[in-house]
């Protein structure tokens, strides 16, 4: 007899690989999984002990996430695709609840997500959090060039591209780019 | 959940105060003296935007009479808005706008930094994520105010000029409002006057190094402040930017993207 929990299991182990598919639709590389913003998956137990099958187990489910940045533009269309993707797969019963505290932050970002970033061209947030201190003028620990990987890099400016990205150069291969700011 | 109307009240003033300098600072998307401070000022007025949502919110909620944030926004009216005047006035040149930004930024760090152990975990959620915001507005503004005080004989003149048309409205920011003060005393708001030496100490510092004076007391008398704003009484530039900022709204009401 299989278990409530297996199948409970089992089910948000079917949600997590959809939401594996939904992308940050600014950042395209990071799906919503590599950026942390998913709290919790809750199923629903009912209709237990259906038979396996196509089109028999789409429980009502309710994804719990937490914004990036106050202002992220991107929250309201994350949420939309979130919801078009496990519609597509057949859960007509979505619920997708948001909640600010604790407050997110760059150390939820998986490390798949970060790797994911550098090859994209993007720097990703150093591994020790670092919320932006005061201290003005500040030169912050040295952020690795994307393109050529050297240190050489200068702080153009803390507001990117993005609300969550500063704006640095290389100072020897010379290219511009987004680091993601600790957070 | 019975209605506090400090608490509502509370919420719409910092909902108020974000989203009136948010939009102020987004008048200068498009128009900043260098590309990358253009895009970092438009970022800073995202982030007031993304708080303002926050607190509107929750103001929707606990007001519980079928307001939205959206509504809450577009749809009142002067006299209904809680900012501070500060946050109203007309950007002026980039010193006046970098000046303002600092001011308000400074007494957003010290507020937030508090109100994230309000009794409210709203309240307290929705500060512990705009902490670290205003973070980076503050470092920001700062090292601006220093770049232009301390710059050349011009942008000295302009920050000084700043300093003498914005300095009138930084004492409203540590009057509490009578909903402010009742808050506190229920503990879930900010004592005010807990925070203005540290907001204090904080412009002095910056001050020092951007070689800009801070308006003197004459006589032992306090340098006048104009107040009103927490209580629904504005300056007249208020008006204007909300005939700009509300008129779609109010045009073609309910309307969509």
């Amino acid at each position: 007899m299989v278990e409530l929990s297996d199948i409970l299991k089992s089910r948000k182990e079917a949600i997590r690989a959809i939401l594996a598919g939904v992308n940050d639709p600014e950042v395209p590389v990071l799906s919503v999984l590599d950026l942390g913003i998913i709290r919790e998956i809750r199923v629903a137990a009912g209709d237990a002990g259906q038979g396996p099958g196509e089109g028999d187990d789409r429980p009502a489910v309710e994804i719990v996430i937490t914004p990036t940045y106050s202002g992220c533009p991107a929250m309201d269309m994350i949420r939309m695709n979130i919801r078009m993707a496990l519609l597509e797969k057949g859960y007509d019963q979505v619920t997708i609840t948001t909640v600010l505290s604790p407050a997110w932050t760059t150390d939820w970002m998986s490390e798949e997500g970060k790797e994911k970033l550098k090859a994209y061209g993007i720097a990703p947030p150093h591994p020790v959090q670092q919320v932006c201190h005061t201290e003005l003028f500040h030169r912050g620990e040295a952020v690795q060039c994307p393109q050529c990987h050297s240190y050489h890099t200068q702080l153009i400016s803390q507001f990117g591209s993005t609300a969550c990205k500063a704006l640095y150069r290389c100072e020897d291969c010379q290219e511009p780019f987004d680091y993601f700011k600790c957070h | 959940m019975h209605p506090n109307p400090s608490l509502t009240d509370s919420c719409l003033h910092l909902a108020d105060d974000a989203l009136i300098l948010g939009h102020r600072n987004s008048e200068w998307t498009g128009h900043g003296p260098i590309l990358e401070q253009d895009i970092a000022l438009s970022n800073i007025a995202l982030d007031l935007i993304g708080q303002a949502r926050n607190f509107y919110q929750y103001a929707a909620t606990l007001k519980a009479d079928g307001s939205t944030e959206d509504s809450l926004a577009y749809l009142r009216d002067g006299w209904d808005f809680k900012n501070c005047l500060l946050v109203e006035q007309v950007n002026g040149d980039w010193a006046k706008t970098v000046l303002r930004q600092f001011f308000f930024s400074a007494h957003q760090y010290f507020l937030y930094e508090r109100l994230q152990e309000s009794k409210d975990e709203t309240l307290a959620a929705i500060s512990e994520k705009a902490f670290k915001e205003v973070a980076y507005h503050l470092r920001w503004s700062s090292e601006w105010v220093i770049r232009l005080g301390d710059g050349t004989d011009e942008s000295h003149r302009r920050m000084e000029k700043a300093v003498d048309e914005l300095w009138k409205f930084t004492g409203e920011l540590f009057l509490p409002a009578p909903y402010e003060a009742q808050l506190a005393k229920e503990g879930y708001g900010v004592d005010l006057l807990s925070v203005q030496p540290l907001w204090k100490e904080k412009v002095n510092e910056i001050f020092a190094e951007a070689t800009l004076t801070i308006p003197v007391e004459e006589e032992g008398k306090e340098t006048w402040m104009q107040t009103g704003g927490k209580a629904g009484r504005h300056t007249e530039h208020l008006g204007y930017l909300l005939a700009e900022m509300q008129f779609l709204q109010r045009a073609y009401p309910g309307g969509e993207w």
